[in-house]
């Protein structure tokens, strides 16, 4: 690699440094935006005790579902799980931990660790088991829970588009929690569809400056489909 | 007659306001949408990174990279914008979204609701719903008025963990609609054919019932 080229030759290096307890930031909600083949490495390499913070853990045989098949995961910070058999029964095995975060909180968690910012305040979960054991403090009248964010060894991202700086755009709502792994990772690989000439993304319209990202590789991708919904034409 | 899960969505759709921004829950919530009122614009936000949502797609539309929060495929409409988890939080949080409609398992006299987690059985996540009640002024809970085995879900006090604290203002059920004030849940409408005897039967949160409880019509 020379000067800003993020471009890396294989999944194999793309990965390269993850080490078993690490913690992994992966973008995506339920299957859209994920990036597939990242994990797929994760699972060749077979590092294991993750802690993977992500708003939901994918499904059996795909998505993050697949680090489950050989219990390479320890911990899941999630909003919403169990779309799969087993992960429910490692739940219940206690071979696996999870913990709940509010889908706004966690974004924030995410954003605020890119940004430094270790800790923010927030209303979401004041009175409910999230805000157990956590700091309370009142503004305006009002209680607000102190949550602290979160930075991760590595974080995995899909995008749409990107040139070799490492500039990213996202499709559509595959976009979702991306833009906030990709600030939060000591190391933040993405992975796109297309990779462009450098100058040929619009420089207003890029989701994810290529300041934020060091290994960029391009992959192809199945994108299933979670739940088809279709009208009849 | 107790409501549909039909006449429930016509009933939450009257609180609709032309240029409103509403975020619809899983389930009856969802169900709203059909029944915007002739020639009034409301925008749809789905908390995955969508406000302008549309209709599902067909066949030829159909697109992996456009879902909604329940992970359904969906189309956006002319106008729509979409943004990051983080910017649709921002939305949901900083109070811009002007009404949200979600399901619940009990709320209580103090506008408490619970809504996610049943000790005992597999829980599966909050997801957006403890954001959704923290950060809205305007919410409608939509729920039946009791379970199957006929224990009331409006209580004095919620017995599940909570969703959200003090946040509950209106509620509407099969049986009727009410509105949470002052520690008490106050009668306000009744469903067609339903008598404020068997509401107050099934309330076992303080219930204030007014001189003429009206009506819902269809």
């Amino acid at each position: 690699m020379a000067g800003f080229d993020k471009v890396v030759g294989s999944y194999e290096e793309a990965m390269e440094g993850l080490q078993d307890g690490m913690t992994v930031i992966a973008g995506g909600f339920g299957l859209c935006g994920i990036p597939e083949n990242l994990i797929g490495e994760i699972k060749r390499k077979g590092t294991r005790d993750l802690t993977i913070v992500s708003n939901n853990c994918g499904v059996d045989g795909f998505g993050l579902g697949v680090l489950l098949e050989d219990k390479q995961v320890k911990k899941m910070i999630s909003s919403y799980v169990g779309e799969n058999a087993m992960f429910e029964q490692q739940l219940l095995n206690g071979e696996l931990e999870v913990e709940l975060t509010p889908q706004g909180t966690l974004a924030e968690k995410m954003r605020a660790g890119g940004a430094g910012i270790p800790a923010f305040f927030t209303a979401t979960g004041v009175g409910t088991p999230v805000g157990e054991g956590k700091e309370v403090r009142e503004f305006n009248g009002r209680e607000y829970l102190l949550e602290e964010s979160i930075v991760g060894d590595f974080a995995i991202v899909k995008g749409w588009k990107a040139d070799r700086y490492g500039n990213v755009m996202y499709r559509h709502t595959a976009q979702n929690f991306n833009p906030m792994a990709a600030t939060a990772g000591k190391i933040t690989v993405v992975e796109v569809e297309e990779l462009v000439e450098v100058g040929e993304l619009e420089p207003s319209q890029i989701h994810t400056p290529g300041i934020y990202v060091n290994r960029l590789i391009v992959g192809s991708f199945e994108k299933r489909i979670e739940k088809r919904t279709v009208t009849e034409s | 007659m107790a409501l549909t899960r039909e006449q429930m969505a016509q009933r939450v759709a009257r609180e609709l306001e032309d240029g409103f921004y509403v975020n619809l829950g899983i389930g009856i919530p969802t169900l709203v949408a059909n029944y915007v009122p002739e020639g009034m614009e409301v925008m749809l936000q789905s908390e995955n990174g969508l406000l302008g949502m549309g209709r599902f797609p067909t066949e030829d539309e159909l697109d992996a990279d456009m879902i909604n929060a329940g992970k359904q495929t969906v189309t956006a409409v002319p106008g729509a914008s979409i943004f990051n988890s983080a910017d649709s939080f921002a939305m949901i949080r900083g109070g811009h979204v002007d009404l949200t409609v979600l399901g619940a398992f009990e709320v209580d006299v103090n506008g408490n609701i619970a809504s996610w987690m049943i000790p005992g059985k597999l829980v599966k996540g909050m997801g957006g719903a403890m954001d959704l009640v923290a950060g809205a002024d305007n919410i409608i809970v939509t729920m039946t008025h009791a379970s199957k085995h006929g224990e009331s879900k409006l209580l004095a006090d919620c017995s599940l963990p909570l969703t959200g604290k003090g946040c509950i203002k209106k509620v509407l059920t099969d049986l009727a609609w009410l509105e949470i004030e002052d520690g008490a849940f106050h009668l306000k409408e009744r469903a067609p054919g339903v008598s404020v005897e068997e509401i107050a039967e099934k309330t076992a949160g303080k219930l204030i019932v007014p001189d003429h409880v009206p009506e819902m019509t269809f």
